[in-house]
């Protein structure tokens, strides 16, 4: 909503500087997002006269021109147009002066000859024809405005209005509206409100034979006033009218239009004005359109209508969309003669739904769709008639038609000067909170406080104690802190994921944000077989890309976009981690469980008609380039594990298990499923090279993906500390060898059966293939620390210990290196 | 024999004074205090002295052994001294070579501030609630005042999901946890709950289709507008210095009457004024309000016994102020060079 402070003006002393004005609006619920001084880029412009043209010496298209500024002496200025004579009243750049757009006018010379300043057209004002509908498009604005030689040009043409513009919320659309806005001011202020009923005089005629109105839908229209123009003279508004309108941003078109907007700006009430001619049978039907019927609106768009859309029609089409928009044909034309103004009451929701249905949102339905004063279509028909007799722009009918279906009950609250200061903590009298009521222009009726008509957000007592408070100062409301003791918490989950997010850092890891929607190009982008149930996905109906149109089922993808990014940033290497959600669809629909309800009533709670998608929480790790290679990322994932209380994990080959899909992205060979107690807890390895091509990646790279709920519960609940040793332990190496097909895991579950209880830890520290050792075969080295809590061990036992762990790993293919 | 001693002392005092190395102290011990040593050779002709003399002498000698001993056993020190003092400053090294790095991560900045926001509110008491970020339109907008065709939905530009006729949907602000507490849980009612939100806004410098809120609930007997400022103002102080000024604007959200907007005193220039708050001194940070009592009421409390407030930040916003980040997709971009500076 752009406000004209002269327009304000007419209904409130606004007088203050604009500064406090906007501050003051803002801080009592009317936010300002600016404002402009209008011209404020034009400086040291003036009203001239010409006095002479005479011919340039050196140029066939210069003319150079006296021109009397109101100073002493005239100015010599030179100009190209063509449209200036002697006699003319033009505005005139002087040297030094500024135009629109940051042009700055210097005097200087013209070929050979000096010029002082320059000539104007509207367009260098920053004005077109629709300001001034007599100037010419292009060429000097021949002024035919009331104005003084010399005066400033601003002033002369009415371009001193300053323009504040209003961010309205939904709920109060009373103030779309000058009117609106002079309430608000006033009672910010406490200034009088000076606003009177229109009038107007009319001509005599019988309104029943030119026009009749049928509200065949009262409860979608409950009330219609229409009345008549005859003899109409189409033309341009005056200039009054149109510099509020520009100020307001709307454009002028002629006076009939201009008419309209300027009543729904002024009250806020739409307003619509029509050609009797294209009324057919000069019967106005308000009604639901039929199925299927077609309307072409003004801005030219042909428009399928439903049966539960409201239209204007006569006898035999629709000629306008209920509070939305006109038909094309239907308006206002030159050779117009007479008109039918129309000022409804359109039922909010029914607007609303049309608009959004037809796609067609205009000032109009902007307004209907939030609720108009529900009493004002009278007094609004009433305005523009006095405005078409004030522009002396036809003759009106005096009678008009009112069908009125209107059951309007004004709001009623519970007024209670306790409750309202007992829900805004403050102590403010009686007196004054219905002073401040008063200025909003609520009454009072017994214990209660009625609300005005416009205000039509107005139902609860907390809605009272809001009108109160902002009156007051919402800034006067004193700070407290409250009462009461509460015992504050982290549950099992949060505490488990900020464990989770402690040591991912602390192992190196840099936390990343991806979005949760990704494009469904992944699919193929991680070889994601044709049937993997990660391809059903939650789709969104209304993405604003395909990139971002499925709810992911996997965040590596995620993770693999990072690391590209990072990677042709050409950041050498990084190691990142994220914690958050993959969506998956629901497995079976969770209907509403009976005996389901609210904790406070006991009543059924709000029954899901769709279930709602899972959304695990994951950890996700990703690297490349330094040190990573897949060991990294396991020593990384076991740190984890080990720091979260997770152990007895057994990793086996990703293609081996069928519990993660994502294992396609992965290289079969290096690649891992962690498991514990046959429970999937995640998923790691190298990227498949395909992928890392597609991906763009140019090194090797890793992730892994850990599923937090499963990690949760294989965390142990409790550390227990172990004594200390309180005896020496014996150490034995073992060098082996055996084939390279034989995973170190089982050599070591050998040892670890064949040692048995005196076992402390077996560490490998090398493994070894090449020279020396027998093609496909490796020699494996551990170091092997046993320990007895009952006493020092003697040699014959580690020794015995030894040969058993020998005779194991032999019945696997395990020798000792000689 | 006095002159004899007294000249061995003298020489052994002189010849350990021009003495450097440590092991020719040890030939200095055998010459003159060893077997064999000059103080020995002396001391074998003790015989010839009289009964007088040889105490005397005795004493003498023994003094004299004494004294080369301690002075032996100085030099012994001193030199040994000198070595560990050249040893040390040949161990010197430049200590403006860079250390060796264990290496550590970072936390994402959403996550540190997110962090010190929920330790304040845990300091006051508050729970942290979860929710669901595929919700339905009851609890995303009906149950918070915002029905069918409300004209505030159009400002919410909200995703919806396939296949369930506009009923299940992405989130577009956490407001919808208050709804699955009060549902849950009986007053008092103290949470915060932050979490991803999203909206059909085109990425740019201050837009993402997906940001984080944080959402606030107290839900009690006797719960005031005042205490909804107190609360806010202790947030902000705690954030940014007690030095912050907060400003409450009247505003409209459905599901909160009052309403209102918070802005703070401007983090560039205090208040004063600059290009950073547009000439305003005061930043928008925030909307809150008194819980409106119709969502009380819808989740089976009773709006005549309690009262509550509400407020949602963005987190992004604040990260962003609080690191003078001039552009949101920094943020989502996750460049190791912008992660590793927090």
């Amino acid at each position: 909503m752009n406000l004209s402070m002269k327009w304000l003006g007419d209904y409130v002393k606004a007088d203050m500087p604009i500064k406090d004005f906007c501050h003051s609006l803002t801080m009592s619920g009317s936010k300002v997002e600016c404002y402009e001084a209008e011209g404020s880029e034009i400086s040291n412009v003036v009203v001239g006269k010409i006095l002479s043209v005479v011919p340039h010496e050196n140029s066939d298209h210069l003319v150079v021109c006296q021109v009397e500024v109101g100073k002493d002496a005239p100015v010599q200025i030179v100009t190209g147009a063509s449209n200036v004579n002697a006699g003319d009243i033009v505005p005139v750049a002087l040297d030094n002066s500024t135009l629109p757009g940051g042009v700055k006018i210097k005097k200087g010379k013209l070929r050979g000859v000096e010029s002082c300043g320059m000539l104007c057209s509207l367009g260098e004002l920053g004005l077109d024809k629709r300001d001034f509908p007599y100037a010419i498009e292009d060429g000097i604005f021949i002024m035919q405005e009331d104005c003084q030689i010399g005066q400033d040009i601003r002033s002369a043409i009415g371009l001193n209005d300053t323009s504040v513009e209003f961010e309205i919320t939904s709920n109060r659309p009373d103030c779309l509206s000058v009117i609106g806005l002079a309430r608000e001011t006033a009672a910010t202020y406490d200034l009088p409100l000076n606003v009177s009923a229109p009038e107007f005089k009319g001509v005599d005629g019988d309104i029943s034979s030119m026009l009749r109105v049928d509200i065949l839908d009262p409860e979608h229209c409950p009330r219609y006033c229409a009345g008549i123009v005859k003899n109409v003279k189409i033309g341009p508004s005056p200039r009054w009218m149109r510099e509020r309108l520009r100020a307001s941003g709307v454009r002028p078109i002629n006076n009939f239009v201009d008419i309209t907007n300027y009543v729904m700006l002024e009250y806020g009430q739409p307003m619509h004005a029509f050609d009797l001619r294209y009324v057919e049978g000069a019967h106005i039907n308000v009604r639901l359109a039929k199925s299927g019927e077609k309307i072409m609106t003004l801005d030219g768009v042909e428009r399928e209508l439903s049966d539960d859309m409201l239209v204007i029609a006569d006898e035999k089409k629709p000629v306008a969309v209920a509070g939305i928009m006109g038909g094309e044909y239907s308006g206002i034309m030159d050779d117009t003669t007479t008109v039918v103004f129309e000022s409804a009451y359109f039922e909010p929701t029914q607007v609303r739904r049309t608009s959004k249905a037809l796609r067609l949102k205009s000032d109009a339905s902007s307004r209907y769709e939030k609720g108009v004063d529900p009493l004002l279509s009278m007094t609004c028909l009433k305005r523009a008639f006095q405005l078409v007799e004030e522009l002396g722009a036809g003759e009106v009918v005096k009678n008009v038609i009112d069908c009125d279906h209107t059951s309007y009950s004004p709001a009623k609250v519970e007024f209670s000067t306790e409750w309202i200061n007992d829900f805004l903590g403050t102590d403010i009298s009686e007196a004054d909170m219905k002073e401040y009521l008063g200025r909003l222009g609520f009454t009072f009726e017994g214990s209660d406080v009625v609300a005005p008509s416009f205000r039509i957000d107005i139902g609860c007592k907390a809605d009272i104690a809001e009108e109160v408070a902002r009156i007051y100062g919402y800034n006067n409301i004193p700070t407290t802190d409250f009462r009461g003791v509460a015992r504050a918490e982290l549950t099992d989950e949060q505490k488990f994921v900020r464990t989770l997010r402690n040591a991912a850092v602390s192992l190196g890891g840099y936390e990343i944000a991806t979005y949760s929607f990704v494009s469904p190009k992944y699919f193929e982008r991680i070889n994601l077989p044709a049937d993997s149930a990660l391809r059903n996905v939650v789709r969104i109906v209304n993405p604003l890309g395909e990139d971002t149109s499925v709810m992911r089922t996997t965040t590596i993808p995620s993770m693999l976009d990072v690391l590209s990014f990072n990677y042709n940033n050409r950041n050498e290497k990084a190691c990142l981690f994220e914690i958050a959600k993959e969506y998956l669809p629901a497995k079976e629909e969770k209907p509403f469980i009976n005996g389901d309800t609210l904790a406070n009533s006991g009543a059924k709670k709000h029954r899901y008609e769709y279930s709602l998608p899972d959304e695990p929480q994951r950890l996700t790790v990703g690297m490349y380039g330094g040190e990573a290679d897949f060991y990294t990322l396991k020593g990384m994932v076991e740190q984890l594990l080990d720091e979260l209380k997770i152990s007895g994990v057994e990793y086996i080959r990703a293609t081996d298990s069928d519990a993660f899909d994502e294992k396609c992205a992965l290289h079969p060979y290096r690649s891992a499923v962690i498991l514990r107690d046959g429970v999937a807890l995640g998923i790691m390895g190298e990227v498949h090279p395909e992928v890392q091509e597609k991906y763009g990646l140019g090194v090797k790279t890793y992730v892994a993906k850990l599923n937090i709920p499963e990690l949760m519960a294989s965390a142990a609940e409790k550390i227990t500390y172990q004594p200390l040793p309180k005896f020496p332990a014996t150490t034995r190496d073992l060098s082996l060898i055996c084939d390279d097909e034989i995973p170190v895991a089982e050599l070591e579950k050998a040892i670890r059966g064949a040692v048995g209880k005196i076992l402390e830890k077996v560490t490998l520290f090398d493994v070894y293939k090449g020279k020396q050792i027998e093609d496909g075969k490796k020699s494996v080295s551990y170091s092997i620390s046993m320990r007895s809590h009952d006493g020092t061990l003697t040699d014959e036992q580690a020794d015995s210990a030894m040969k058993k762990a020998l005779k194991a790993l032999s019945a696997i293919g395990a020798e000792l290196r000689s | 024999m006095k002159e004899q001693l007294e000249k061995i002392e003298a020489l052994a005092k002189q010849e350990l004074s021009s003495c450097t190395e440590i092991k020719a102290l040890d030939d200095l011990r055998i010459k003159f205090l060893g077997k064999k040593g000059e103080l020995t050779a002396i001391l074998k002709q003790m015989g010839g002295l009289s009964a007088e003399e040889r105490p005397v002498i005795g004493q003498l000698a023994n003094k004299v052994r004494a004294d080369i001993e301690e002075a032996l056993s100085e030099k012994l020190t001193a030199l040994k001294s000198e070595a560990q003092s050249a040893k040390i400053k040949e161990e010197s090294i430049d200590i403006t070579l860079p250390g060796k790095h264990a290496p550590i991560g970072k936390l994402h900045p959403l996550t540190r501030v997110e962090n010190e926001i929920r330790e304040i509110f845990m300091g006051m008491g508050f729970d942290i609630a979860d929710g669901p970020e595929i919700d339905d339109d009851y609890h995303v907008f009906e149950a918070l005042n915002l029905p069918p065709d409300h004209p505030a939905r159009d400002t919410q530009d909200t995703f919806y999901i396939e296949k369930t006729g506009e009923t299940i949907l992405l989130r577009t602000q956490t407001s919808s946890v208050q709804v699955h507490v009060m549902e849950n849980q009986k007053p008092p009612i103290r949470i915060i709950s932050p979490g991803r939100v999203f909206r059909s806004d085109a990425v740019d410098a201050t837009h993402s289709p997906l940001f984080h809120q944080i959402e606030g609930l107290v839900v009690d007997k006797g719960i005031t507008m005042s205490d909804l400022k107190g609360t806010l103002e202790m947030l902000m102080k705690k954030l940014y210095g007690n030095e912050c000024k907060l400003r409450f604007r009247p505003h409209h959200f459905p599901f909160t009457e009052p309403s209102c907007e918070v802005d703070i005193s401007c983090f560039n220039c205090g208040g004063k004024g600059c290009s950073m708050c547009k000439d305003e001194g005061y930043i928008e940070l925030l909307g809150a309000g008194m819980v409106h009592p119709k969502v009380l009421e819808g989740c089976g409390i009773d709006s005549s016994v309690y009262s509550g407030f509400a407020f949602g930040l963005g987190l992004e916003r604040m990260v962003m102020g609080r690191y003078d980040i001039n552009d949101l997709r920094l943020l989502y971009e996750n460049d190791v060079r912008f992660l590793e500076q927090f």
